[in-house]
């Protein structure tokens, strides 16, 4: 089981509800996922609470637990406010921290999140911060008070897949008691089970579902090579070598010259 | 009175937040709402005096990564 915070979860899928050709199309694709947690985000609304009402009444319908996010904040005084309004709405202390500090790249801006972890900390929060691979920033998260970290792994929306595997291996041995989830840039599902191969916790996924040409059909395909990767994890697998080693024996095999 | 709604400037009459809400037809739980960036609680808004200039932001559950 997976562990984040006081929750227990079967699934190591998570899956942002953003970008989906439509709401039936949304629901079927987190149905097939299995993933036991979707994010969601606070905007403006500007219909008298209309667009917002629909599409929360259609996540709630879902049973699943909810996980809302602080996109498009550039500070963490922008990012703790939206936080607090997310629990007001959605009733939950679950926060995905995101403080963006790159127009481009979407890169977080790691002073800000490790700020506004801190604050939303002290305020009761449970913080999910989406931060780089960058051990320190990981350690100073850690001291802040969040006990789930959850890295890049290429940019937001880029579907590249592990750009820097070494960082994230490197991160896996430098945290191993604290859930790790890779957060933006998996594309293809052989890229989450490279990285549940590593020993992540779990992945979150969107646009890599929801950009897809079938969407549910796509979150089945991940949630198989998720849990494939994990499994393999646990099994042991072997270390890759220079030269061949026979797997059929050579004992026995018959002399014909 | 000048409020400034979602990022639009409004010429409006509404001595409490609770007012401006319904003034501009929102409703529903789900709503979340701040005055000159600190939250106002859902029960707090009645209370919550308006004055000249103040920039309110009302928010909703929309889709997201």
């Amino acid at each position: 089981m997976l562990k984040l915070y006081d929750a227990e979860l079967s699934s190591r899928l998570l899956l942002g509800t953003a970008r989906y050709p439509s709401p039936a199309v949304l629901s079927e694709a987190v149905k097939r996922s299995g993933a036991g947690i979707v994010t969601v985000a606070l905007r403006r609304e500007t219909s008298g609470g209309k667009t917002g009402g629909a599409f929360f009444d259609l996540i709630r319908k879902l049973g699943v637990r909810i996980l809302p996010n602080t996109a498009g904040c550039h500070s963490a005084s922008e990012a703790v406010l939206t936080a607090k309004m997310a629990r007001e709405v959605f009733g939950t202390s679950w926060i995905k921290l995101e403080v963006i500090g790159h127009h481009d790249s979407l890169q977080p801006d790691v002073f800000e999140l490790v700020e506004a972890a801190r604050i939303l900390t002290d305020e009761g929060f449970e913080v999910f911060p989406y931060t780089t691979d960058d051990l320190v920033v990981g350690e100073r998260l850690l001291a802040a008070g969040c006990r789930v970290l959850m890295p890049w792994c290429a940019p937001i929306g880029s579907a590249a897949g592990p750009r820097n595997p070494s960082a994230l291996v490197a991160m896996r041995a430098a945290f191993p008691e604290i859930p790790l989830i890779v957060d933006a840039g998996l594309g293809r599902p052989s890229h989450a089970a490279t990285v549940m191969e590593m020993g992540y916790d779990a992945v979150l996924l969107n646009t890599a579902v929801a950009g897809s040409g079938d969407p549910p059909a796509m979150a089945e395909a991940f949630a198989g090579a998720i849990d494939a990767g994990r499994l393999a994890y646990l099994s042991g697998m072997l270390e890759p070598r220079d030269m061949a080693v026979p797997s059929t024996p050579v004992i026995g095999k018959a002399v014909f010259s | 009175m000048n409020l400034i709604v979602n990022g639009e400037r409004q010429f409006l009459e509404a001595a409490t937040l609770a007012d401006l809400l319904a003034a501009l037809d929102y409703e529903g739980e789900w709503l979340a709402t701040a005055v000159n960036g600190d939250l106002v609680h859902r029960e707090d808004r009645a209370d919550a005096r308006l004055k000249e200039g103040d920039r309110v932001e009302i928010l909703s559950p929309m889709q997201g990564g």
